[in-house]
């Protein structure tokens, strides 16, 4: 549960009402009924393909998928703050964020498939790839920004982590050097309440928005379950960086729905009614519930919603599947930019390997194939 | 109540910001002819000429602006390129290593100074999981041009911590380059070619040798990938590389007086290392030690060993011999003389390999 001294900023109540914040409300004015049914439309499919995966894991067509069920607001609210030349720095499970950017569906799936460690070019989309060691990327983002500092360009780094790896050294001495060369950067948590099995409470005494201060960096606590909420908060911490004002935290209190993976089961250390009362914050219910109000909801818009997501969800099963495996010898692509010659080596000498089972002209892919 | 959304911190420090000190000198003229300099003056001046060459090459580490770094291998660049690229950093090594990274994927070109060998492993999860993978990682899309200086070795009667030869731990790291200077000379060329390596290298700096004076022509010179003879011989080859390398010199000229001809061979890269030239040398002398003072097991000493063994096994006289120091850790300074490789232990080895004990 929500348990603060400081209540979450909330703009977008759990009825679906706009609750007027004169500090908040001119960073989202221009949000209008489009923009808003934009905003969902992108939670929508994003739900839709995060369900699409987990299918594709349970069928053996993925070998692992980290799902971001009940974290799309969180996700869809601070990657639509962002600018095309900011550079974003996602953990694993920021594939909102990765949809938001226009990363290709296929590609979201490619490192969960097993065909590549990235599946995209950071520079294509300006997402770095997905760090998998907890909080290395805060360091990355900070570095980033100190380079668009010295290019004197207002663009902004954005680092995405979770309440488990603010307890890493990574993140707190990202912080250390942020403050201590007002980095452009955001540092953006999502507090999800759990990671893996171990509650946020373990890992913070007191809110994890207190802790920044200490690094003397200001910070905002905001629901991450209320996207308009969220787009203010990020708007904000964004131009704080643009502006010359230094880093700035934003802890964005969400809840992890679904498991950690799709290797965890949640049952074993989650009490059922914790699910069931965040159940009733569920991100996109709300906005639903405004846009409804606001006459943007019609039959129409939500069967043409629903078609979107299907599409998509169809786009990333086609592609999940018809993706060819790698050439066996790609196993030894891009070590070194240099050629490097005892590497070389070992290629040369596990393609000959590879070619004294079956003729020359058959190819390492078919080879593999039989192997 | 009202509540400010926004938490201040409480006190807003002062900033150092990217404030330039004050610069009173002219900026020192880059080397351009040849001189004598002392190994750590030979870094300095290929730092200075590598970030002329390159507006994208900044420096990250602790003490390295005002005080020119614990060993003065910094020193004036700050004066020089001023705050912008001379980044005197919070006491955070894995996060010297990760804003490198961060730097390197917006096309710049970091030079990290470590500052002992023994506080590198703060950073090692970085330089292992990050500087060494992004390129593979990303299938060539990101590179990590960055630099990583260490001060390595025994031999000064320091405290704990700073007389150690992490080398191996890296040469085990797919995706890393490393080498190890022995000379004003290679240091000056090494460091040059280091940075403008668009892979990310380790470049190791034998901090008991960086007083001594060689002569420095202000060119890139041998390629840092290769092997170089130092020293050539006909009955025993010799493999040194960073400060044992001029105790493997002294050791060939010793050998002299006992009809022993070594060739002495200063490896310079770690990784890779360059076997043609080795394996010609071994080929010729059917004698092989390999001397380090990092400890023997796991060492880079058995990787040659076993490389050579495989690769000449018909050529080899004798079985190769490993001179190295003790599977200990670094012990305190009186005993260091116990444990590093000197001129004698090495003869003790050759006299092995010759099977004269």
């Amino acid at each position: 549960m929500i348990d603060s001294s400081l209540q979450p900023v909330q703009l977008l109540s759990l009825d679906g009402e706009r609750m007027p914040r004169p500090d908040f409300d001119s960073w989202v004015e221009d949000l209008d009924g489009a923009a808003l049914l934009a905003l969902y439309r992108d939670m929508v499919v994003v739900r839709r393909l995060d369900t699409e995966a987990t299918a594709l894991q349970r069928q053996g067509e993925l070998g692992l998928w980290p799902p971001l069920l009940g974290q799309e607001a969180a996700q869809v609210g601070s990657a639509r703050a962002l600018r095309s030349d900011d550079f974003a720095f996602p953990s694993y499970r920021e594939n909102a964020v990765a949809y938001c950017r226009g990363v290709k569906l296929t590609d979201i799936v490619k490192v969960w498939r097993g065909n590549a460690q990235s599946g995209w070019d950071p520079y294509t989309v300006n997402l770095a790839t997905p760090a998998i060691i907890i909080g290395a990327q805060t360091l990355h983002a900070t570095g980033w920004a100190l380079g668009a500092q010295r290019d004197e360009v207002d663009s902004v780094a954005i680092a995405y982590f979770g309440d488990g790896a603010t307890s890493e050294g990574d993140v707190n001495e990202a912080m250390v050097f942020a403050a201590s060369f007002q980095a452009p950067v955001v540092f953006f948590c999502q507090n999800n309440h759990w990671a893996i099995s171990e509650p946020v409470g373990v890992q913070a005494h007191r809110n994890i928005a207190d802790r920044a201060p200490g690094f003397g960096i200001p910070s905002l606590r905001v629901d991450g379950n209320d996207v308009i909420a969220v787009l203010a908060a990020t708007r904000i911490a964004l131009d704080r960086a643009r502006t010359g004002g230094g880093p700035t935290f934003v802890e964005a209190v969400t809840y992890r729905m679904g498991p950690h993976t799709t290797a965890d089961d949640p049952t074993r250390y989650r009490d059922p009614a914790e699910l069931a009362a965040w159940k009733t914050r569920d991100p996109l219910l709300r906005l639903h519930r405004l846009l409804t109000s606001l006459g943007e909801i019609t039959p129409e818009v939500e069967e043409a919603t629903a078609a979107l997501a299907d599409a998509a969800a169809v786009e990333l099963r086609a592609g999940c599947i018809g993706m060819p495996d790698p050439e066996p010898l790609s196993v030894f692509d891009h070590v070194y930019v240099t050629p490097n010659a005892t590497l070389e080596r070992q290629r040369t000498d596990y393609a000959g390997y590879l070619t004294s089972f079956g003729g020359a002209e058959q190819s390492g892919a078919e080879q593999n194939g039989k192997a | 109540m009202t509540m400010t959304t926004l938490m201040t911190p409480a006190t807003v420090s002062t900033v150092p910001g990217l404030a330039v000190p004050a610069y009173t000198d002219p900026a020192p003229t880059p080397l351009r002819e040849t001189k004598t300099l002392t190994m750590g003056k030979a870094i300095n001046e290929g730092l200075r000429q590598a970030m002329l060459d390159d507006p994208r090459v900044v420096l990250l580490g602790e003490d390295i602006g005002a005080l020119g770094g614990v060993f003065r291998v910094t020193s004036d660049l700050l004066a020089q390129f001023g705050a912008r690229r001379v980044i005197d950093t919070p006491l955070a090594e894995s996060a010297i290593i990760g804003t490198a990274v961060g730097l390197a994927y917006r096309g710049y070109r970091p030079v990290c100074e470590i500052q002992f060998d023994g506080f590198i492993f703060p950073g090692f999860d970085q330089i292992v999981s990050q500087v060494a993978k992004f390129h593979y990682r990303t299938q060539g899309a990101v590179r990590m041009p960055i630099t990583i200086r260490v001060p390595f070795g025994g031999g000064i009667g320091a405290a704990e911590h700073h007389s150690e030869s992490p080398e191996a731990y890296f040469t085990h790291t797919s995706g890393l380059r490393v080498i190890a200077v022995s000379n004003a000379q290679d240091a000056y060329s090494l460091i040059r070619q280091a940075i403008a390596s668009d892979d990310p290298v380790l470049y190791f700096e034998p901090k008991r040798r960086y007083h001594v004076k060689g002569e420095v022509v202000p060119e890139l010179g041998t390629p840092m990938d290769q092997a170089v003879i130092v020293r050539p011989g006909t009955d025993v080859t010799l493999l040194a590389y960073g400060a044992l390398v001029s105790t493997a010199r002294d050791a060939a000229l010793a050998a002299l007086d006992e009809g022993v001809s070594i060739e002495v061979i200063d490896l310079r890269s770690l990784s890779p290392v360059d076997y043609a030239v080795v394996e010609a040398s071994v080929q010729k002398t059917g004698r092989l030690v390999v001397t380090h003072e990092a400890a023997q097991s796991g060492g880079l000493g058995g990787e040659i060993i076993a490389t050579v063994t495989e690769r000449c096994f018909s050529y080899l006289e004798a079985a190769p011999v490993r001179v190295t120091g003790f599977d200990v850790p670094y012990p305190p300074a009186k005993l260091e003389s116990h444990h590093l490789p000197d001129l004698d232990r090495i003869l003790d080895g050759v006299d092995r390999v010759m099977g004269r004990r």
